[in-house]
């Protein structure tokens, strides 16, 4: 027994519990800022200051509504199923946190001789893992909309199901178009193909192979993430808070955490599959390792990942308050008559090109 | 059709079926993205309400302040003039007879004992400042006024009075000064 503990690398275990850990309480501190920053950014379009009253510029803002969450009255419905009621936001915040997995934050750093890679599980079918995910996490909603035994929250549930599983399909079609170029599945694969570009990397980007499927994929990705203009499954002004109209108090918060957490991993995805993923722009790392050691070109590396996700982001939030939301017939409409073909063709035109290419 | 026009601000809206362009959506969202980003770094119109405040015109109409005249005397004689005047029914007030050894209190023979003004129900029209003989009551430039309990926005004598020129000069030419606004319009 003591010989079998001696063969299990404890350095392993705790470097990846070291590097869950972080991963998870960055994405929860992201995701608390992203509230503020959603503020200040409809603020600031609206010609507006927004939150600036809890500490300096209001950044302690994040923290006062996730006290007030807190300290709201817990309530489950009579009427509702109690067990899928609290599943239902369970379900949405693990598999929102799920997706960090096998997203390559950076390039590894050296601790004592050893290499430790910045990724929790390098598997190599990491895109397929984050669709599975994704998918999964319909069910978050579908289940807590269900459950709350409530007809607007049914049918935002019913929204957000088909929703979701109409954009997913798109998703998958434009993606497949970036899978045909880096031949691989891996997510540091794709990185590492991008960053093998030109003008260290940055003509590499995938964006600039496959415009159009970035945006089929930015299109979709806004409507995975509920996100306006396609928020059909929370439309206020519909149905009056969609399917987390029955939920109060820290439930009723992980359903919007996770919201937030999701659209943070769409845009950490997005940056990794088309703009070349922690790949510093126009520096060569291997050579800047050299110069300044691999530890500083990680952490660089990191902010540089950062830095593309939160412009994303921005736009993500630029958009909801600029375009107002669509009609269930025309999300319909868009998804499977306008997206789908569009990334059809993509797909079909890349696998064109790559095969004249190659011959 | 025709119809009614009292400006010529009407514009035709354009009812023509989108064109190719309009119908990929990207471009015109592209030009609304543009919209909304000049917007971003356009002056804001916040006032930050407690360190910052309106400036008011001078007919402002505000809280409402009883006068003195110049040795410090209550101007109001509690003829009831506005009370009367008042749409709301927002003032009360009980009157007394002046007493041999109160000359430096008040003006006149006969004052106000008492003076209420239901704050929650005035609403500001300032028709009590117009039906004043005495030049007694006067309309401030002092807004939102707040309370805990509806007992406390009944303003009494003591919240209306305008301090004292002979023992507080400061905060009654402060308090005047508002007043000299007002008669200058």
């Amino acid at each position: 027994m003591n010989l079998f503990l001696l063969t299990i690398d404890w350095w392993f275990i705790i470097e990846k519990l070291v590097l869950i850990a972080v991963i998870v309480s960055l994405c929860l501190i992201i995701a608390m800022y992203e509230t503020y920053g959603e503020r200040k950014v409809a603020a600031y379009i609206q010609d507006r200051i927004g939150p600036d009253r809890a500490g300096p510029f209001g950044i302690l803002q994040p923290l006062a509504d996730g006290g007030k969450l807190f300290f709201k009255e817990e309530i489950i419905p009579n009427a509702s199923s109690k067990y899928l009621f609290v599943l239902g936001p369970t379900l949405a915040m693990i598999t929102a946190l799920l997706t960090s997995a096998v997203i390559p934050w950076g390039t590894s750093l050296e601790i004592g001789g050893r290499t430790v890679g910045l990724q929790v599980a390098d598997i190599n079918i990491g895109v397929l893992y984050i669709f599975a995910v994704v998918s999964v996490g319909v069910y978050g909603i579908m289940i807590g909309a269900w459950s709350s035994n409530n007809k607007f929250s049914l049918l935002s549930g019913l929204r957000a199901a088909s929703q979701m599983i109409s954009y997913e399909l798109a998703m998958g079609l434009a993606l497949i178009a970036v899978l045909m170029m880096s031949g691989s599945l891996q997510m540091s694969v794709i990185v590492n193909k991008q960053m093998a570009g030109a003008l260290g990397g940055f003509g590499g980007w995938n964006i600039w192979y496959q415009p159009l499927g970035f945006l089929v994929f930015f299109t979709c990705a806004l409507a995975e993430c509920n996100r306006t203009p396609f928020d059909l499954p929370e439309a206020e002004s519909e149905l009056n808070f969609g399917y987390h109209q029955e939920y109060s108090s820290m439930k009723l918060g992980f359903y919007l955490f996770a919201e937030y957490i999701n659209m943070f991993m769409s845009c950490i995805l997005m940056s990794t599959l088309f703009l070349g993923g922690y790949d510093i722009p126009f520096v060569n790392e291997t050579n800047l390792a050299a110069q300044i050691g691999q530890n500083w070109v990680a952490l660089l590396s990191f902010l540089s990942l950062l830095a593309k996700a939160f412009f994303l982001v921005f736009v993500f939030m630029w958009i909801r308050w600029t375009v107002p939301r669509f009609r269930f017939d025309q999300l319909m409409h868009l998804g499977w008559k306008k997206l789908i073909p569009l990334a059809l063709a993509n797909m079909l035109i890349t696998a064109a090109l790559i095969l004249w290419l190659n011959k | 059709m025709s119809q009614i026009q009292f400006t010529n601000r009407a514009k035709a809206v354009d009812r023509s079926p989108l064109n190719f362009i309009e119908r990929l959506y990207i471009w015109n969202i592209l030009i609304g993205m543009f919209i909304t980003i000049k917007h971003f770094f356009k002056k804001k119109a916040t006032i930050k309400y407690p360190e910052q405040k309106r400036e008011v015109g001078t007919a402002y109409r505000g809280l409402h302040i009883l006068n003195r005249d110049e040795e410090g005397r209550e101007r109001c004689t509690a003829c009831g003039l506005c009370a009367v005047a008042c749409p709301a029914e927002a003032i009360s007030m009980e009157a007394a007879e002046r007493l041999p050894d109160e000359e430096h209190l008040y003006r006149e023979e006969k004052y106000a004992a008492k003076y209420e003004i239901n704050m929650l129900r005035c609403i500001f029209c300032g028709l009590c400042e117009e039906a004043c003989p005495k030049d007694a009551i006067y309309l401030s430039h002092t807004f939102t006024p707040t309370n805990y309990h509806r007992k406390g926005m009944i303003y009494n004598k003591e919240d209306l009075l305008i301090p004292n020129p002979t023992t507080q000069p400061e905060a009654f030419a402060k308090a005047k000064g508002l007043i000299d606004d007002k008669k200058k319009k």
